[in-house]
């Protein structure tokens, strides 16, 4: 195994010396700290590790995902634990999919200046500010599609000098397209009913009765699809 | 980025990769897949499990992790709690802010139940948005859900509770109507027709899925269906112990504020444990893909209260963790990469096993392969694992697959300088999934009244071995059951006293057994720190 040289790091203004290998949030339970808020997945899917950052001899504000981000040497560091926007309430059952429908709960998307800071900072790449011109737009479909990957940090909004919140939007649109805008899938409603209908209670209940060696001879022999 | 000698043991790999690209390997026989298991899963290992001492599963094997923890004192026993205090009083509490906790709460309160969901970390904060492969549902025309019956049982190896897998398979088809009523976006054909495909021991393709985000689409979906309709959610509160009434039936909860480390009481006619699992007790020292969250402080509760547990010996391992690099060792890589085509390669670059196995006999041929075979491959940290083809997806699907079906796994990668497109990944089992936990019915009804439960904290549904795409399924099937039934429930309830005496009870029992123990429950959260243990200072 090789060892791993030792880098300093500066959380929330105090030095520790922790391995330089590590991610953000690793060196902040390397250095001893129990997290309790600002950790989450640990994997990039969740969001809930935004930090600020800044590097060494550089004047510029940093923000990334603590489970992300590896450290540098000299890194000063905090975490965003929390963050309090603004949320629309709606029914999704009674919107309808255009850009209305977004302006009645979020009609700061029209006040972007397109300075592009939320699509700099966005960890997933996504490009954001691209997506809220298709919600200005009411270009539902484009918008939910290229936000799908969105993971809701909020770290975007955190940027926006208009105080859009980015990732509000986006569910929005991505449940005004899915629900109102995609095709129903007819075989799945067949299925429902047939379901109900009990069209297939005889053959479940029979499968119920049979002892494991009786299952286990159907299931060897049961044809699997190409 | 591979280092040298793995880089070369790549160009094995690429060697070996166009004799394989169109060759079948063949699959198991049955007594072959029982065989590998016995030997080399980690289930099978004697001296990861110990026996319970107390409580209704007493003489029963458990990881011993999770037997420290079950007779481990509670964290509330020296501490004054008035239960006469009541900060919250609800038809319905429901305790885990997951998938499971989030489809129980929209349930009860359409019954028209008030509501409150508690949750240790953020709403949302759950293995479910992990959850990256898929949904399974017998919604296709060559498909029934008696067929989803017989892999569900048999991917248990038919030790599952038929009761529960009928009620798995029969509401699956509703289960995703639900979800495209929401808006959740799922993967659809230009005619609405659902884009489905195989995971591990499935005999249809009945995998839906939402690109490589499918569990965190469900998620956010319900998540914010839950906001807009107004239910209460208190986050970063944990519950530590169940309240009982004066007859032994469940009516609320002590929680924990984790910023001002008050106690709050919630009473409540009817309550729900939705905690999800325990991979972060890290059994037998495994890495695990699991949540932060995961310490499994439902089963804790719960079984201090006196409620069964199930299934408790079994872990499901994931085939496929990462080893390499180690700053993401223990991440999951999804079953659809397999499900796609990528297979498993020795370091020789030669397939040693069918890449469809069920999990836990996959898992257990790649142990077999490292640890017997000794043809497994080293990495820089001293860990071993076998590769991932993940380059044969693009080469089957064409070019631009994996950016369309696996952006997560694509964007995880390229983050360290590797690019699955076209290099492949080193991958070893890791802890995944909690197969038992609380025993239900098809009520999701505990073995105490008024007591329900649904998602990971609960056993029988998935026997033995789960199969990928079940759990995304089972969570919102029992979570809106739970919901439903917990809702009605408390129509009928008039609350009583509280008492905390079954937590003094449990503690007598296992002194009684000659228990002596330092650990406290529930665990809360793990520890990673690399402080030397301080010994606390003791005055006499």
């Amino acid at each position: 195994m090789t060892k791993v040289p030792l880098v300093d790091i500066y959380i929330m203004g105090k030095k520790y010396k922790v391995p330089a290998s590590l991610t953000v949030m690793n060196a902040m339970e390397y250095a001893g700290f129990q997290l309790k808020r600002g950790c989450g997945c640990r994997a990039g899917f969740c969001g809930a590790c935004a930090i600020v950052y800044r590097t060494a001899g550089n004047y510029e504000l940093k923000v990334g995902l603590a489970c992300q981000t590896k450290v540098e040497a000299n890194m000063f560091l905090a975490q965003i634990p929390y963050s309090p926007p603004l949320k629309g309430t709606y029914d999704i059952n009674t919107l309808t999919p255009t850009a209305s429908s977004i302006a009645l709960y979020y009609p700061e998307i029209y006040r972007c200046i397109g300075c592009g800071s939320c699509t700099k900072v966005c960890p997933q790449n996504i490009n954001v500010m691209h997506y809220i011109a298709h919600a200005q737009r009411g270009e539902i479909a484009q918008c939910a599609t290229e936000s799908f990957d969105c993971i809701m940090c909020g770290l975007c909004a955190s940027r926006c000098p208009v105080h859009i919140v980015q990732y509000h939007v986006t569910i929005l649109a991505r449940r005004l397209y899915s629900k109102h805008l995609l095709p129903q899938a007819s075989h799945l409603k067949r299925r429902v009913m047939e379901i109900k209908e009990g069209k297939y209670e005889a053959e479940l209940r029979q499968l119920m009765k049979l002892s494991s060696d009786e299952l286990r001879i159907i299931y060897n022999s049961r044809d699997i699809e190409e | 980025m591979y280092i040298s000698y793995l880089k070369e043991l790549v160009k094995k790999v690429e060697k070996t990769r166009p004799r394989r690209l169109y060759q079948d390997f063949p699959r198991m026989a049955p007594h072959e897949c029982r065989e590998v298991v016995k030997k080399f899963h980690p289930d099978y290992l004697e001296n990861g499990f110990q026996t319970l001492k107390a409580g209704g599963n007493k003489g029963d094997r458990v990881p011993c992790e999770l037997a420290e923890l079950l007779e481990a004192h509670s964290r509330i026993e020296h501490i004054e709690i008035d239960l006469e205090k009541i900060a919250y009083d609800m038809d319905v509490l429901i305790i885990g802010g997951g998938g499971a906790g989030a489809a129980a709460a929209l349930a009860s309160q359409k019954e028209g139940a008030k509501v409150l969901l508690v949750t240790k970390l953020r709403f949302g904060d759950a293995n479910t948005i992990m959850a990256q492969g898929g949904i399974q549902a017998a919604d296709k025309e060559n498909d029934s859900p008696a067929l989803h019956y017989l892999d569900v049982m048999g991917g248990g190896h038919f030790t599952n509770i038929p009761e529960l897998v009928y009620t798995l398979v029969n509401d699956a088809p509703m289960i995703i109507k639900w979800l495209e009523d929401l808006g959740a976006m799922l993967d659809k054909a230009d005619d609405g027709t659902m884009l489905t495909i195989h995971g591990g021991g499935t005999s249809r393709k009945r995998m839906h899925s939402a690109r490589d985000y499918t569990g965190t689409e469900i998620m956010r979906t319900l998540r914010d269906e839950t906001l807009n309709r107004g239910i209460n959610v208190l986050e970063f509160c944990p519950a530590v112990e169940l309240l009982l009434d004066e007859e032994g039936k469940a009516a609320g909860s002590v929680l924990f504020n984790l910023e001002t480390e008050e106690y709050l009481i919630v009473r409540a006619k009817t309550v729900i444990l939705a905690t999800g699992g325990s991979g972060r007790l890290h059994f037998q020292g495994f890495p695990t893909t699991n949540h932060y969250g995961a310490t499994g402080d439902g089963l804790v509760m719960g079984y201090r209260a006196g409620a069964r547990l199930a299934f408790m010996d079994t872990i499901q391992y994931h085939p496929t963790g990462v080893v390499f690099p180690s700053q993401i060792m223990g991440l999951l890589v999804t079953e659809k990469v397999r499900g796609l085509g990528a297979t498993p390669l020795n370091i020789d670059g030669d397939q040693f096993v069918y890449h469809l196995e069920i999990r836990d006999v996959e898992s257990a041929a790649i142990i077999k392969e490292c640890s017997y075979k000794k043809k497994g491959i080293s990495t820089p940290d001293g860990t071993t694992g076998v590769w991932l083809d993940s380059p044969l997806i693009e080469l089957l699907h064409g070019e631009g697959t994996i950016e369309r079906q696996l952006p997560a796994m694509l964007r995880q990668f390229a983050r360290f300088g590797i690019n699955i497109r076209k290099e492949p990944i080193l991958v070893y089992p890791t802890l995944h999934y909690q197969n038992g936990g609380l025993l239900i019915d098809k009520y999701s009804r505990t073995s105490i009244e008024n007591l329900y439960a649904a998602g990971e904290n609960t056993g029988g549904i998935h026997g033995r071995n789960r199969l990928m795409g079940n759990s995304l399924l089972d969570i919102l099937v029992f979570g809106r059951r739970a919901g439903f039934h917990a809702a009605q429930k408390s129509k009928e309830i008039k609350l009583k006293k509280l008492t905390l005496e079954h937590v003094c009870q449990f503690r007598r029992q296992l002194e009684q057994n000659g228990l002596e123990t330092e650990s406290i429950s529930p665990l809360l959260f793990p520890s990673y720190n690399h402080h030397e243990t301080v010994r606390s200072l003791k005055c006499n």
